[in-house]
């Protein structure tokens, strides 16, 4: 008797989670491609530990990275990026504040795919610019595992190019986003 | 009714992040990018080349400044050192070069046991230690003595202590012993005891003022010889950092410059000179950074 009691306990417990309204990760990844055509190698850098919360109810999504976890595979490279454009020191954070559109019609409890529309803030470099784009939300075992790329124009964020690089770096970066989130137990 | 509104406006913008925050560590993190190079001018600086990165560096010292335009103001004499430096990791590298001056071959190895960090067990400054060793490539200067290779070597051990006080300022003293095997005069020492002051005041993001001054305290020779001190621009421009400076000395490995520097800054027996390096990857970098 006693076991079975356990038993419903913890299904309740695991059913409530699975309906949990708010979802996070702090290991969500977020890449930076500034690669043009006439660019002599890759400019791009990997950041695996940013943080993500989304809450499913009121549609809510939030982000934030240091700057310095970007790694790239030169580091004379890493070295740049961080002292002469986005100045780590300065901004050490950049973060995404927006909604998801249109949330009413997804269950979050069922396993399934959708493409919701995003858009906010985002602040990086010291500077605010909205952004849009569509995601890709993935919900599977009461995880959600979502995925959005878009491009942000770097002198929107007053980063600056030296005229002798100018046509090796990419003056639109493309951002790519995927984060497994995790239900959040308040 | 407005106030309110305003309440209920600031819930729905709750700060999610605040909800995950709060449980990080703080950790351990060291401060990066002290000096733009490995060497401030001549002298070894705090900095380290990254792990799987060799600098190619060729370096010019040219003629004297007040010779004037018979001698296009020195360009016309040039004294070079070409040298392959190589980061190990983080805190340890070690590298190889030669002069033209005195067709000199030398090497050193350069670690650091402790580096300027923040977060807990953080040190302020970074200590550092260099040895190395010089090679003259000259024919003997009287062949017909007994000669012994090892009278063509010297050596050199250094400590460095810096420290980045900002992000524009970088400021590092540097104990330094040098050891001739040989010396031309009975009365010359062998050893000799310098210390040097290095120092980086950025002036923008790519470009900063630099300067490097050994004084030597002990086993000066009693005339001809002064000390080096050396004012100069880093310039970065992409791959390259260009290292444009005035010195009144044309050594270019610590056996030279410290002890070898023959002209005067008060006379105006200044030089220009230019260090180039550039940085190349020969290893790939962990793209994967691990987790914090």
């Amino acid at each position: 008797m006693k076991k079975i009691i356990t038993v419903m306990i913890i299904s309740i417990l695991a059913v409530g989670s699975l309906s949990a309204q708010k979802y996070f990760t702090k290991t969500g990844t977020i890449e930076f491609d500034a690669t043009t055509s006439s660019s002599p190698e890759k400019i791009e850098g990997t950041n695996r530990s940013a943080t993500c919360v989304v809450d499913t109810k009121s549609g809510a999504i939030q982000f934030a990275v240091l700057m310095k976890g970007f790694a790239f595979e030169r580091a004379l490279m890493e070295e740049h990026f961080n002292e002469n454009y986005v100045e780590s020191h300065k901004f050490p954070k950049s973060e995404f504040k927006g909604k998801l559109k249109d949330l009413e019609q997804i269950d979050f409890t069922k396993d399934g795919t959708h493409t919701v529309k995003v858009k906010g803030d985002l602040t990086m470099h010291g500077q605010t610019k909205e952004v849009e784009t569509t995601g890709k939300l993935v919900i599977q075992g009461g995880k959600i595992s979502a995925n959005a790329t878009f491009n942000v124009k770097l002198s929107d964020f007053d980063i600056s190019i030296p005229g002798l690089v100018a046509d090796k770096v990419a003056k639109i970066a493309k951002i790519t986003v995927a984060c497994s989130l995790e239900p959040l137990k308040n | 009714m407005m106030l309110l509104a305003g309440t209920n406006l600031q819930a729905q913008d709750e700060d999610l992040l605040k909800l995950v925050g709060g449980d990080e560590k703080p950790k351990k993190e060291r401060i990066k990018y002290a000096f733009k190079s490995p060497r401030v001018i001549n002298g070894h600086s705090i900095e380290f080349l990254n792990p799987g990165t060799m600098d190619f560096r060729i370096l010019h010292r040219f003629g004297q400044l007040n010779k004037g335009y018979e001698n296009f103001f020195g360009l016309d004499q040039a004294s070079m050192r070409m040298g392959f430096d190589f980061g190990i990791l983080h805190n340890l590298m070690a590298g190889i070069g030669r002069s033209t001056y005195k067709k000199e071959l030398d090497g050193y190895i350069k670690y650091a046991p402790i580096r300027q960090s923040t977060g807990p067990w953080s040190s302020p400054v970074t200590v550092a230690f260099v040895a190395g060793m010089t090679l003259d490539g000259l024919p003997w200067s009287d062949p017909n003595r007994k000669n012994f290779y090892t009278s063509r070597l010297a050596y050199y051990f250094q400590a460095i202590i810096g420290r980045k006080f900002s992000e524009s300022f970088s400021l590092q003293l540097s104990p330094t012993m040098v050891h001739k095997n040989i010396v031309p005069l009975e009365t010359d020492p062998n050893n000799i005891y310098a210390l040097g002051v290095g120092g980086r005041l950025k002036l923008s993001k790519r470009i900063a003022l630099t300067w490097d001054y050994s004084h030597v305290i002990i086993g000066m020779p009693d005339s001809g010889y002064y000390h080096p001190l050396s004012v100069g621009f880093d310039i970065e421009t992409g791959g390259h950092v260009f290292q444009l400076h005035f010195s009144n000395s044309t050594g270019m490995n610590e056996r030279a410059f410290i002890t070898e520097t023959t002209n005067q800054w008060g006379k105006g027996e200044i030089r220009f000179g230019f260090n180039l390096s550039r940085v190349f990857q020969i290893r790939k970098g962990k793209k994967e950074k691990s987790k914090h």
